[in-house]
């Protein structure tokens, strides 16, 4: 992609995401609460965050493919359950990630 | 200066310095995905929701169309959506210029923030201050992020390919866990969510799957009777 097609896309994108916020401040409040609106907006974010870490984690391509990834997601998970600070989970699931590079070479 | 003006600067504050870690994974994320510091600085400054621009970046570093990029920020934005109209009792901006200002920072942590507060005027300063440090740190963090992530070596880039869905569990984590309302079905919607994905990988353009993935809100985001509190 280049140069100038990235910049189209952040700012497109960020105008489209002002403007959503610009909304809720403008639109009657009846246009937006309404039970099933509410519901899905409340359940978006999983979906796509864990949509986004599979992809991330376990894809190269249009390829399904395990790595170093998943190890340091699977140490990253058992950090938060430990209740570890953000910081910590980073930088061990980075450790991780390094750790199978350097031993798988 | 009252305890309770103080307790809600010290927490606004204290947030800002949180969530600024954030803005470095994201630095660290926008300039793996190919972006560029000005470009990784444009989405702090101009679309500053947190969510969207980890999507945004998610997208396009898998590979993904600007339209699947453009696609999942969105998506995700529609939350700022519903909490503007909380927010719009509270702050009731007055005039075009003073909304135009504050819908720029209605986002989780000031919501959270504001929402949260005693009454009504520090939950106006709770939204302006926590929007102020937030909006300072995360943009100095997502420069020093993007700084630091170029030019890694072999090694580094593999631990930073780690980092970065490290830091996205983070920001779900909470969301299926007791405290947050119907975890259960977080959970159910997680796990829909990824697999959905994971099925679409091999057949679908890089990054349609991802934003394919809310059908899993429709497969699982019902509400259960039973037993479900």
């Amino acid at each position: 992609m280049s140069s100038g097609t990235l910049w189209a896309v952040v700012l497109v994108a960020a105008l489209g995401c002002y403007a959503l916020k610009l909304a809720g401040l403008s639109v009657p409040a009846a246009w937006v609460e309404r039970p099933w609106v509410t519901r899905v907006v409340e359940f978006v974010p999983a979906a796509l965050l864990a949509a986004l870490i599979a992809v991330q984690v376990a894809t190269t391509g249009p390829e399904l493919v395990v790595d170093g990834r998943l190890a340091g997601l699977a140490v990253a998970a058992l950090a938060l359950a430990l209740r570890a600070p953000f910081i910590v989970v980073l930088v061990l699931a980075g450790a991780t990630g390094a750790l199978v590079h350097v031993l798988t070479g | 200066m009252s305890a309770a003006r103080t307790a809600t600067l010290r927490d606004a504050v204290g947030l800002g310095l949180a969530v600024g870690l954030y803005g470095v994974a994201f630095g660290a994320a926008a300039d793996a995905a190919g972006l560029d510091v000005w470009q990784a600085l444009a989405l702090s400054a101009l679309m500053f929701t947190g969510a969207s621009q980890f999507a945004l970046v998610g997208v396009l570093g898998a590979g993904g169309s600007g339209l699947a990029a453009i696609g999942s920020a969105l998506l995700l934005g529609t939350r700022n959506t519903v909490y503007g109209v909380r927010l719009a009792p509270l702050l009731a901006p007055r005039g075009p210029l003073r909304r135009a200002g504050a819908a720029h920072w209605v986002i989780d942590e000031t919501t959270a923030m504001a929402v949260a507060a005693p009454d009504r005027e520090l939950g106006r300063l709770a939204f302006w201050v926590t929007g102020a440090t937030i909006y300072l740190g995360w943009n100095l963090t997502t420069v020093i992020g993007a700084l630091g992530a170029s030019g890694l070596g072999g090694t580094a880039q593999a631990a930073l390919d780690a980092v970065v869905p490290a830091a996205f569990l983070a920001l779900l984590w909470p969301r299926l866990h007791r405290g947050w309302p119907e975890a259960a079905v977080q959970r159910r919607v997680a796990v829909g969510g990824a697999l959905v994905a994971l099925l679409l990988t091999p057949v679908v353009p890089a990054g349609v799957q991802v934003v394919a993935a809310v059908v899993a809100v429709a497969l699982a985001g019902r509400p259960r009777r039973e037993g479900a509190r």
